[in-house]
């Protein structure tokens, strides 16, 4: 693991209408590591996400990427080194599935030049990687959610950005499309070194594929560290509102409800 | 990820590049356009040959078929190209603005408020110049009113300008209806073609070939990034798009060209609604194909109408605004209920 943080929070304090989310979060996302967000539902997963993403401005506290404060880097360079993947889709105009996934190449592409051969191939190894091959000329609007999904986690991977935020990334796919996805961004950490903070909801996949977990647990306050130094289950059940049981196998931890 | 079935087609890198934007489609549509350039001053009362156009063309002297070329019917067929050219390109890019494929270049009240200005000034007896300053100083108040009840809080959302557009061009058509109603009768035939859109009085269209050609120029480094745009506010701002100034120039470009239209053509429907919508219907929505290809679809139609409207009832005019509504509705008609 790499010395210098990719992502720093210092006294981060997130709030949404004067209601505190986060307060005085201190955070350091290294290279090579998956951070995992879990919380309740409304407890401000997506709006720390987003925060972090430099597209929304803190209450208080400061946010530096590779060493930048975040609202120092300029709108382009800012996109080529961090990348979020949206809890949702929307699609007001068609458009098929290669254009949806060259979106993502746009901060890497000047202003008057034209995508290049390079970024179609990024792109089409980036709808390999989601198993959309054979996909490219379909319009996105008439693929299932599933398949939104995975065009919008390609479209994600060709912007090749060292920081990955994902907002829900496995919620609407189907589960061996759930492990594989996991497995694609924790390959992404361990041999490419990027970082990469996911909000889950499933607690096994958070055991089975994250170094490290975020939890909050309201009222702004929030417990971070060592994936199994937090998922414990006395803290988690108080942060879920219901009594949850821990069960082992094989030497691996499992969270069911009681 | 190996483990899923293969899909059954497996289209090459280069046979994908050679798909996305056909690099055939803006020559056809200039050729297109040259050939109803060629038509609109060939046709009309006095017909002229293909050989006295070249000749004309060329500089030389065709008697009196050069002078109805060159002082009657060059100017018309300018000005109607120019504006359908406008009207296409500002009702693609309203179209990206708002994020709806049925946007036309009037949903923000921009012809509504080009009307008021051009009757009040035909209501005292105002002609040519004065009144094209009115009208146009009508489509600025109309855009200045909704551009100023649109900013608030929250910015310039898709929705609030749709609705603040709506409720200011439903102002402007009650008070359109008043003029009517005061105006003298023989004032009304005048008013009436006016507001189907008519350019049998265009007199001057280089300001609306200038507006084109400098329209088509400020959009083409923009053109990405309207892409990015048509996706979102969210994706665009995320991929380094700045939004809001993107919004702002893309409203006061779409605004200008418009009014200019307006100002030279009066309000011609369904150009700019139906040309955009087509051309994306048949090649996609890269605003780096849509708009030029929009503008040249556009500009071919208008001079179409109008050649079709001042020789189809000859001597007789019909308002090109008449022809371009009926070519306009079946054609969309039959769009919408084709994907029922």
């Amino acid at each position: 693991m790499s010395a210098v943080p990719t992502l720093l929070a210092r006294g981060l304090d997130v709030s949404v209408a004067g209601r505190a989310l986060c307060t005085g979060l201190e955070l350091d996302v290294r290279p090579g590591e998956l951070l995992a967000i879990v919380g309740r539902n409304g407890i401000g997963k997506s709006t720390l996400l987003t925060t972090l993403a430099g597209l929304r401005r803190p209450a208080a506290g400061t946010l530096t990427l590779e060493g930048r404060e975040i609202t120092d880097w300029p709108a382009r360079e800012l996109a080529k080194r961090r990348a979020l993947l949206a809890q949702s889709q929307e699609d007001h105009f068609a458009s098929t599935v290669l254009d949806t996934a060259l979106v993502g190449r746009h901060p890497h592409i000047g202003r008057w030049a034209d995508e290049s051969d390079a970024d179609v191939d990024i792109a089409l190894a980036a709808l390999a990687a989601v198993s959309l091959r054979g996909f490219e000329l379909r319009e996105v609007r008439t693929l299932s959610g599933g398949e939104r999904q995975r065009v919008a986690i390609a479209a994600l991977l060709a912007q090749q950005a060292p920081l990955c935020l994902l907002d829900e990334p496995v919620t609407h796919l189907d589960l061996d499309y759930q492990i594989e996805t996991l497995e694609l961004f924790a390959r992404l950490a361990r041999d490419e070194g990027r970082a990469v903070v996911a909000v889950l909801h499933d607690l096994n996949q958070v055991l089975r594929f994250a170094d490290r977990a975020l939890l909050l647990t309201g009222g702004g306050e929030w417990v971070c560290g060592p994936v199994d130094a937090v998922l414990q289950a006395e803290v988690l059940s108080r942060a879920f509102c219901h009594p949850l049981k821990e069960l082992r196998d094989d030497g691996r931890r499992y969270f069911v409800p009681a | 990820m190996s483990s899923h079935p293969p899909a059954t087609i497996l289209p090459s890198p280069t046979a994908l590049r050679a798909l996305r934007r056909p690099a055939w489609v803006l020559p056809a549509l200039l050729l297109a356009l040259a050939a109803a350039f060629a038509l609109a001053l060939a046709v009309g009362s006095v017909a002229v040959s293909a050989a006295e156009l070249w000749q004309i063309a060329t500089g030389g002297d065709a008697g009196m078929a050069g002078d109805i070329v060159r002082s009657l019917r060059l100017p018309r067929a300018l000005a109607a190209a120019a504006c359908g050219g406008l009207l296409a390109l500002a009702g693609a890019l309203m179209q990206v603005l708002l994020r709806n494929p049925l946007a036309d270049p009037y949903v923000l009240g921009i012809s509504g408020g080009a009307a008021v200005g051009a009757l009040l000034a035909m209501l005292v007896g105002a002609a040519g110049l004065l009144l094209e300053l009115s009208a146009f100083a009508g489509a600025l108040a109309a855009m200045a009113l909704v551009f100023g009840l649109a900013h608030g809080e929250g910015s310039r959302t898709p929705t609030r300008l749709l609705l603040t557009g709506v409720i200011v061009s439903a102002g402007c058509g009650a008070a359109v209806s008043f003029i009517l109603a005061v105006a003298s009768e023989q004032s009304l035939r005048g008013m009436l073609f006016w507001l189907m859109g008519d350019a049998s009085t265009a007199s001057r269209p280089g300001v609306a070939v200038a507006a084109l050609l400098g329209g088509l120029v400020a959009c083409a480094p923009l053109a990405r990034d309207l892409n990015l745009l048509a996706r979102g506010d969210g994706t665009a701002q995320l991929l380094g798009v700045p939004v809001v100034r993107l919004r702002l120039v893309v409203y006061l470009l779409a605004s200008a060209l418009t009014a200019i239209a307006v100002t030279t053509v009066g309000s011609v429907g369904f150009v700019g609604l139906v040309v955009p919508h087509l051309i994306r219907l048949a090649f996609g929505n890269d605003q780096r194909l849509l708009l030029p290809a929009s503008a040249l679809a556009g500009a071919t139609l208008l001079l179409l109408a109008d050649t079709a409207a001042r020789t189809v009832i000859a001597p007789a005019q019909l308002p090109v605004g008449v022809l371009t509504a009926l070519l306009g509705v079946p054609v969309f008609l039959f769009l919408l209920n084709r994907h029922r």
